[in-house]
């Protein structure tokens, strides 16, 4: 079953991913690993920061996701990261629940790419949705295969054995044995012949009950490591020559000034120009000391005639969902209403900007630290302009400040490596904020124009919408609409060629933020059209049962009465569904007449994401969403 | 470049340091504290924030001259050992963080509120922490945590 708006969760070039439905998570799994990938040739040039590994696929061994030492404790071993969203306390609990082990006793060694499996990237809400069943069936084939030996170990049939906290026993415990002692720390060469059976889910006690985040001490201490904390001895810091806009070329540089400076270093790779230093500070003064000339850009787009710009550069369409005949749709409406949403571009501002730490081995391999949601794709674009083979570079990724989409690129990452190989001395490589608001791969900029007809008895018969730029995620109509037509021109990511002045990429639910914006916005346009409450009008044109009682809850909660829109009471509602989740979300607010200023007094969310690992986790990332 | 002392976290420190040099990169750089972070370089977000004789200064602009002879304390400098100050106890009870960059300002940016005034109105504790930014939005969290930790150390005192 492959969902064309799923498509869109990976940037062309990255191949896509067929994905589960999320309510059948549970219930597929049975069936042995759920994730098939479909490598899809990258078109075109990408930007470098693009420039990703092609797919590869998930391994089959369990062994490549778990390891049991002598002493019981279980590593976990995922090519995912922790970038605040709490998987580090959530895989370890789908793995506990399956392997039948105290959530203690597990271990989670994330996003080294000399340790870890191979994994695409921490993006697309994948990793509970897709690698969760993947560790789940793991740890379930390891269990049996445990079971298995017990039995022979002990010499009593399979049948009559039972595992509790990580111990193998026969009823009443004359004869058991653990975990540990099976393992030995040693790789279990055996694989489970025929299917291991998953625990049932009515009988989960670790998975659906909210756990403590597993990273709280070492957050609120100080002891939490980030890339940019790394400092292998002899680092220096690099601060990078920049062009003052995109596009602007160098015409001529200066550095004798910084050269001259105490304990400044300056390295050039190419037209990747660096003063180094071993206090950041100090490489902060010596850039300032570089004099550089550049010839402005030839790029006439600014905030104002963009939008324009997207309408006219946009490539061809591809149309989306389509069904019935739109132009008759639109014959035997009541009313045409039209109307064209434009957004900006939105910046993923992290706390912690995009930094890596770079340091090269005597025998030629080069590691590097680096915030990125993607250490497999970044290990292969560091090797490529680093021409070394793949496993010459080892990512390693510590915690990570916030990544929301943006660190998905990790153009600092190979900054730092070629920076270190330059200079032949490990370096780091932290962003400056205005390197992180000018280099970011942005949200992109979008334009979209509906046209929508409604019946007279107020039901929407037709839906025309062109969307510029934001991509098709998301942009697929959740309400019943006989004739419509989504043409979608432009990516959120991926090759753009000249339409946006600078790099874009995943943002949050990348596509669909805008198009489920743009959506709804017209839906509360046409209610008020329709002369009918913002809610009432929705529920008449859904019929996804699903998204009705998501709603339906919200408004429950928020306690939501009818009224006619434009109501000037200042409550609006939205609703979407992505990646498998169904989101309702109500907001009041206070406009200041005078001012315009405009104060949230309250926001009620609610959600259908099927399966909870850790509702306290789930509910972290609704609030954040908010 | 000159000695430059002063007390980090209770113990007596001499670094020799250009006195325009900043504090967050001396604390990050020279002496290897790295709990202390940097968001901005500005002064607006508050990751940088350490306690300067008692009161949150942001790191980040705070020359090395404004620190001789003061009285500084970082995010490392909180807990006794294993023992989490209130604060901290608050911050993890309450789930105050996703990230966990800026956490290291917000606890400190909440000692220094506390310290100032113990017993805080919700709206105080808003505007106190005003200026330090959470980018996961962990913030009404944070604020419960602040209130619990400001509720269990006036229960401390009694």
């Amino acid at each position: 079953m492959i969902r064309r708006e799923e498509e869109m969760i990976v940037p062309e070039g990255w191949g896509f991913v067929e994905t589960i439905d999320r309510r059948d998570f549970l219930r597929l799994t049975s069936t042995g690993l759920m994730v098939v990938f479909a490598v899809k040739p990258p078109e075109g040039s990408f930007r470098p920061v693009w420039n990703f590994a092609k797919q590869q696929r998930t391994p089959p061994d369990f062994n490549a996701f778990l390891h049991i030492g002598a002493n019981g404790r279980v590593t976990l071993l995922v090519g995912k990261i922790e970038m605040g969203q709490g998987i580090i306390t959530a895989l370890p609990q789908i793995v506990a629940e399956e392997l039948n082990v105290p959530l203690t006793t597990v271990d989670c060694v994330m996003g080294d790419t000399d340790l870890c499996p191979f994994d695409n990237g921490t993006f697309g809400s994948l990793s509970v949705r897709v690698l969760g069943p993947i560790l789940r069936a793991a740890a379930a084939e390891a269990r049996a295969v445990l079971v298995q030996m017990a039995s022979e170990r002990l010499q009593v049939p399979a049948t009559d054995l039972t595992v509790k906290d990580g111990v193998i026993a026969t009823a009443g415990g004359a004869k058991k044995v653990t975990y540990g002692e099976l393992a030995g720390g040693k790789k279990i060469e055996r694989r489970f012949e025929g299917k291991a059976a998953l625990e049932k889910v009515a009988e989960f006690t670790v998975v659906g009950k909210s756990a403590p985040r597993r990273d709280a001490v070492e957050k609120v201490t100080g002891k939490a490591r980030y890339a940019g904390d790394i400092a292998p001895p002899e680092a220096l810091h690099a601060r990078i020559v920049r062009a003052p806009a995109h596009g602007a070329t160098l015409k001529s540089i200066d550095t004798s000034a910084a050269e001259k400076a105490p304990g400044v270093r300056v390295v050039r790779d190419g037209e990747l120009v660096a003063v180094l230093h071993a206090h950041r500070d100090e490489a902060d003064k010596a850039l300032k000391l570089v004099k550089a000339v550049y010839d402005p850009s030839p790029s006439t787009l600014d905030h104002e005639n963009i939008f324009e710009h997207l309408e006219k550069a946009a490539p061809s369409a591809r149309i989306v969902g389509p069904s019935g005949n739109v132009a008759e749709g639109e014959m035997s409406a009541a009313q045409v209403i039209s109307g064209k949403y434009r957004k900006g571009y939105v910046a993923h501002a992290p706390m912690e900007t995009h930094s890596a730490v770079a340091a090269v081995a005597p025998d030629g391999k080069v590691t590097v630290w680096a915030s990125t949601q993607t250490p497999f794709p970044l290990q292969t674009q560091v090797a490529r302009a680093l021409k070394l083979a793949p496993d010459k570079v080892r990512v390693i990724t510590p915690f990570v400040g916030g990544g929301f989409g943006g660190k998905s690129a990790g153009a600092q990452a190979v900054e730092a490596a070629r920076l270190a190989v330059a200079a032949g001395t490990p370096v780091r490589v932290i962003w400056s904020r205005e390197e992180e608001f000018f280099f970011d791969t942005f949200d992109p900029a979008a334009v979209f124009n509906i046209r929508a007809g409604l019946d007279a008895s107020r039901r929407i018969i037709s839906w025309d919408n062109e969307v510029f730029g934001a991509g098709e995620r998301g942009s697929r109509m959740i309400y019943d609409v006989p004739n419509q037509r989504t043409s979608v021109r432009g990516s959120w990511g991926g090759t753009q060629g000249a339409l946006h002045p600078f790099g874009v990429g995943p943002w949050r639910a990348p596509g669909a933020n805008a198009n489920v914006w743009a959506r709804e916005s017209h839906i509360d346009v046409l209610a008020a059209k329709a002369g009918m409450d913002p809610v009432e009008f929705r529920l008449l044109n859904l019929k996804d049962a699903r998204m009705r009682r998501v709603l339906e809850a919200c408004a429950g909660k928020f306690g939501w009465t009818p009224k006619t829109t434009p109501s000037r009471r200042g409550v609006g509602v939205a609703c979407g569904e992505d990646a498998g989740t169904y989101v309702a979300s109500m907001a009041e607010v206070r406009v200041d007449a005078t001012s315009g200023a405009v104060k949230v007094l309250r926001v009620v969310c609610a959600q259908d994401m099927g399966v909870l690992v850790n509702p306290e986790g789930a509910t972290q990332q609704m609030e954040g969403c908010i | 470049m000159k000695p430059i002392a002063f007390t980090l976290n209770g113990v007596a420190r001499t670094v020799t340091v250009d006195e325009d040099r900043t504090l967050l990169w001396v604390l990050r750089d020279d002496l290897g504290m790295t709990g202390t972070k940097f968001g901005c370089g500005a002064s607006f977000c508050g990751a940088c924030t350490v306690l300067l004789d008692g009161a949150e200064v942001r790191t980040c602009v705070t020359p090395m001259s404004r620190v001789a002879g003061r009285k500084v304390v970082t995010v490392e400098g909180l807990a006794r050992g294993d023992k989490l100050s209130p604060v901290q106890e608050a911050f993890v009870e309450h789930v105050g963080f996703q990230c966990g960059f800026c956490t290291s300002g917000m606890v400190i940016g909440a000692h220094a509120l506390l310290a100032a005034n113990p017993k805080p109105t919700r709206a105080q504790i808003i505007q106190g922490m005003e200026r330090h930014l959470c980018r996961c939005a962990a913030h009404l969290r944070i604020v419960d945590a602040i209130e619990s930790a400001a509720r269990k150390m006036a229960g401390g005192r009694k």
